[in-house]
């Protein structure tokens, strides 16, 4: 891959303008943070979480309990891919009955992980409400899901990938269009 | 990233690297959680049949394999010989074969001769996982010792491992021979000289012949059981004397410069190789051991199941999100 065909459509202030509007509108679409969890899906949705998590933490007084999810063996696609993919941790640290679950993520792309992460999440408990938030919609859905709430919306072509990296693990935010990664 | 693979059949540690060792283990550990849900289950084996085929007596390690896959959601079938056909003159292979003739993707397989799962795996295209074959390997409890080991010390690399009883006889002490080298432990064997093969050294093995030594130079003690038929066939003198100059005894362990781990594959005859108090004392992991088994066994099933590389391709071009 070639440098060129990598483009930055946001750097680290435009994510964190994004974070920033999503925490607000995260404790508004639960009616404030008495039942709200978060839960990010690994790896990078789990970063984002923690964030989130934090900036919450701040404007609100208020610790949000904070989970994280791999829907590893929950995918729809396990019986034809290979070799098999690394399962990461899964922690969820309240009973999820009653709850309003805001599932973190950092790319909406098909659907097929969202979709993994409701029936994963059945198998914890029966929240009063489950949300999803993403800090990029790209569009391309082969399933009826849609976020709650949108940080960044990316115009992509089903060929191409969209990268979010996140400091935590890439030493740096942004969110980048690969032409032609999606191979 | 590039992660090893395990291949079509788990036969037994010598043929796999360190790579492939350690990615078991490394699974592993997601999947000791999936056993302290509400719900234990998830579905990612989902439409897979697995028989367990057992020509020899097992209760633990059948068990442990049926946990784990009906945790991962597969459906399993249970043959143990007696009762099937097998007790008819039923060949191996055609037990197989039949069993494939149901359709069936994997098979967990125990056996009296050594090198009856590798027999197997070269005759059916399911995956086979060696429960135990005669005295030649027991790769899953191998797997689940050094889990185990892992656990208590963040590592297998410079730990010294003494595996104490029969060796001749026993597969399970052949599987963590090869497995812990592997990961860069130092291993040694302590037994009486009719229950110690020839040659063991030169599986890069110490040998030590008192057990007061081996206990001096060990962080941790793979305490093997004594098969009590060994003692009808004139191996050892008597259980008593076995245990006098044997027994992994508390008073032997408090002569020790510092305190081991003690690790025991089951069933255990309390009083014969270790002392009641030391298998229920502070240093015990027996239990743990019974514990990580679920895990390493799941996976192992999740690594050897699908996962067919000439359908990768295509599945990628289908936009997955997960691109790691």
């Amino acid at each position: 891959m070639t440098p060129s065909e990598r483009k930055i459509l946001h750097d680290d202030s435009g994510v964190g303008a994004a974070l920033e509007r999503m925490s607000r509108e995260i404790v508004q679409f639960a009616g404030g943070t008495d039942r709200l969890v978060l839960v990010g899906i690994q790896r990078r949705g789990s970063d984002l979480a923690e964030r989130l998590c934090r900036m919450i933490a701040e404007a609100e007084g208020a610790t949000v309990p904070l989970g994280v999810m791999d829907i590893t063996l929950y995918r729809d696609d396990l019986q034809t891919i290979g070799p098999r993919p690394v399962v990461g941790e899964t922690r969820l640290p309240v009973d999820l009955d009653d709850r309003w679950v805001m599932i973190v993520d950092d790319v909406l792309f098909t659907g097929r992980t969202i979709r993994a992460a409701l029936d994963q999440l059945a198998d914890f408990g029966r929240p009063a409400r489950i949300g999803l938030s993403v800090l990029v919609d790209r569009g391309g859905r082969e399933l009826p899901i849609q976020a709650d709430i949108v940080g960044l919306k990316v115009d992509a072509q089903s060929s191409d990938r969209v990268d979010v990296l996140v400091a935590e693990l890439d030493g740096r935010d942004a969110v980048e269009l690969v032409h032609g990664g999606n191979t | 990233m590039t992660v090893p693979t395990l291949g079509k059949d788990l036969l037994g540690l010598e043929p796999l690297t360190k790579e492939q060792i350690q990615l078991v283990l490394d699974t592993a550990e997601p999947f000791k959680e999936v056993s302290e849900r509400t719900i234990k289950k998830v579905p990612a084996l989902r439409g897979k049949t697995i028989v367990n085929l057992f020509f020899e007596a097992s209760t633990r390690t059948r068990i442990s394999f049926e946990f784990a896959e009906k945790r991962l959601s597969a459906d399993t079938v249970n043959v143990v010989a007696a009762g099937s056909a097998v007790q008819k003159g039923e060949t191996l292979v055609d037990t197989a074969r039949n069993l494939e003739a149901m359709r069936i993707d994997m098979v967990v397989m125990r056996h009296p001769s050594s090198g009856a799962a590798k027999f197997l795996a070269e005759r059916i295209p399911s995956n086979v996982i060696n429960g135990g074959d005669g005295t030649h390997e027991h790769p899953t409890q191998a797997l689940l010792d050094m889990l185990t080991i892992r656990d208590k010390f963040g590592r297998l690399d410079g730990l010294k491992v003494c595996i104490c009883g029969d060796i001749t006889h026993s597969r399970v002490a052949r599987s963590n021979i090869w497995g812990l080298r592997k990961l860069g432990a130092e291993v040694a064997v302590c037994g009486p000289q009719s229950l110690m093969p020839g040659g063991i050294e030169g599986l890069g093995v110490t040998v030590f012949r008192r057990i007061e030594e081996a206990i001096e130079w060990a962080d941790v003690l793979n305490i093997l059981r004594l098969q009590l038929e060994r003692m009808k066939a004139g191996y050892i003198p008597s259980l008593r004397e076995y245990y006098r100059v044997f027994g992994v005894t508390l008073e032997r362990l408090e002569q020790a410069p510092h305190d081991l781990l003690i690790l025991h594959p089951g069933p255990m005859n309390r009083g014969v190789e270790i002392d009641s108090r030391v298998a229920d004392g502070p240093h015990s992991v027996i239990l743990d051991q019974v514990t990580n088994g679920v895990a390493v066994r799941m996976a192992v099933l999740y690594l050897l199941a699908g996962g067919r590389p000439e359908l990768a391709e295509a599945a990628k071009g289908s936009g997955r999100e997960v691109e790691e």
